[in-house]
C-alpha cells in the first residue's frame, strides 16, 4: 500500500508539473522513456532470475501449483470479456491488455504507454492499482465466500509481495507458498502477455 | 514486443548467474524501484502536457474500474472452482 502511494505520488507530481509548467523538450522526449523502459525490463529480469524462491516452492508443492496462476490468467480474461461489452470506447484487445497487468501496475502501465498509447497506459495504471487495493481490503471476505485460492488470484502479481501478508492471514499459512509462487509466475508473465496481446 | 521479451530474457539469465551475489541483488531491487519512480514521473509529465488525456481522466478512471471489477470477479469465481475441484479434497485427506 505504501509502495503504491509513493508510485502514485510520483505519477501525480509529473502530471501536475506537466500540466502547469512549460518543460524543456528532453523531458517529454519519447526516445528517452523507451530506453528507460528497456533498462527497467533488464533489471526486472535480473530480479526474477536471481529469485530462487519459485524453484523452492515448486519442490515443496507439486505440479498442481501451476493451476493457480493459470486460474488467474483465464479468470481475468473471461471476466473482462464479459464486462468489456458494457464499457464504451475501449476495444477487446485494449481491455485484455489492461487486465493482463494482473495488479503489476508499474510495469504494465509503462509497457502499454511505450508500445501502444498513453491514455491506455493511464487506464492500466489506475486499473492495476485498484486491483491491489481491492485485494488488500477484500481478501478476508473473498477467502470466506470463494475459498482459500480466491484472494491469491484476486491479488494477481502482487500476491508475492504487497498483498502476501493479508492473503496469508485470510487463507492460512499453508497457502503462503502458493501465493508467493503465483505472484512470481505472474510477475514473469506480465511483460510477455501484455506485449503479446498488444501485438495482435 | 520482441525487443522487450529479448531484453527481459537476457536479464533473467544474467540474474540467475548472479543469484548468490546478495549485494548486487539488493542494489538491483533499489535500481528497479527508482527506475519505476522515474518512468512513472515521466509518464505523469507526458499525460499532464496532453490536454486531450487530461480532459478525459474521469472517463479513463471509470474504464479502469470496470476492467478491474471484471478481472477480479472472473479470477475469484474461477478460483472458487479450482479450489473446490483440485485443492479442497486434498486438504481433507
Amino acid at each position: 500500500m505504501k509502495g503504491s502511494l509513493i508510485i502514485l505520488s510520483f505519477f501525480s507530481a509529473g502530471l501536475i508539473l506537466g500540466y502547469y509548467v512549460d518543460l524543456p523538450d528532453f523531458l517529454i522526449n519519447d526516445k528517452f522513456s523507451s530506453y528507460a523502459l528497456y533498462f527497467l525490463m533488464f533489471l526486472v529480469g535480473i530480479g526474477v532470475g536471481a529469485d530462487t524462491r519459485a524453484f523452492k516452492a515448486l519442490k515443496s508443492y507439486n505440479i498442481k501449483i501451476f493451476l493457480v496462476p493459470l486460474t488467474t490468467i483465464i479468470g481475468t480474461a473471461i471476466g473482462i470479456s464479459l464486462i468489456f461489452l458494457l464499457i464504451p470506447g475501449i476495444s477487446f484487445k485494449e481491455s485484455q491488455a489492461v487486465g493482463a497487468g494482473y495488479g503489476y501496475y508499474s510495469l504494465s502501465s509503462i509497457i502499454i504507454t511505450e508500445t501502444y498509447s498513453k491514455s491506455l497506459g493511464v487506464v492500466a495504471l489506475l486499473s492495476n492499482v485498484m486491483r491491489e487495493i481491492i485485494t488488500l481490503l477484500g481478501a478476508p471476505l473473498i477467502a470466506i465466500y470463494f475459498g482459500k485460492i480466491a484472494p491469491i488470484c484476486s491479488g494477481g502479481a502482487t500476491s508475492m509481495d504487497t498483498t502476501l501478508p493479508i492473503i496469508t492471514k485470510a487463507s492460512g499459512k499453508e497457502f503462503a507458498i502458493v501465493s508467493l509462487f503465483h505472484g512470481i509466475v505472474l510477475t514473469i508473465l506480465v511483460p510477455f502477455i501484455v506485449s503479446l496481446i498488444l501485438s495482435l | 514486443m520482441i525487443i522487450v521479451v529479448a531484453i527481459m530474457t537476457a536479464g533473467i539469465i544474467f540474474g540467475y548467474l548472479i543469484r548468490n551475489k546478495n549485494r548486487l541483488i539488493k542494489l538491483n531491487d533499489k535500481l528497479i524501484m527508482w527506475a519505476i519512480y522515474l518512468l512513472l514521473f515521466v509518464l505523469g509529465i507526458a499525460i499532464g502536457t496532453n490536454e486531450t488525456i487530461m480532459k478525459s481522466l474521469p472517463t479513463l478512471g471509470l474504464k479502469a474500474l470496470a476492467i478491474t471489477l471484471g478481472g477480479v470477479f472472473g479470477s475469484i469465481l474461477l478460483a472458487w472452482f479450482t479450489y473446490k475441484v483440485f485443492f479442497k479434497n486434498k486438504e481433507q485427506q
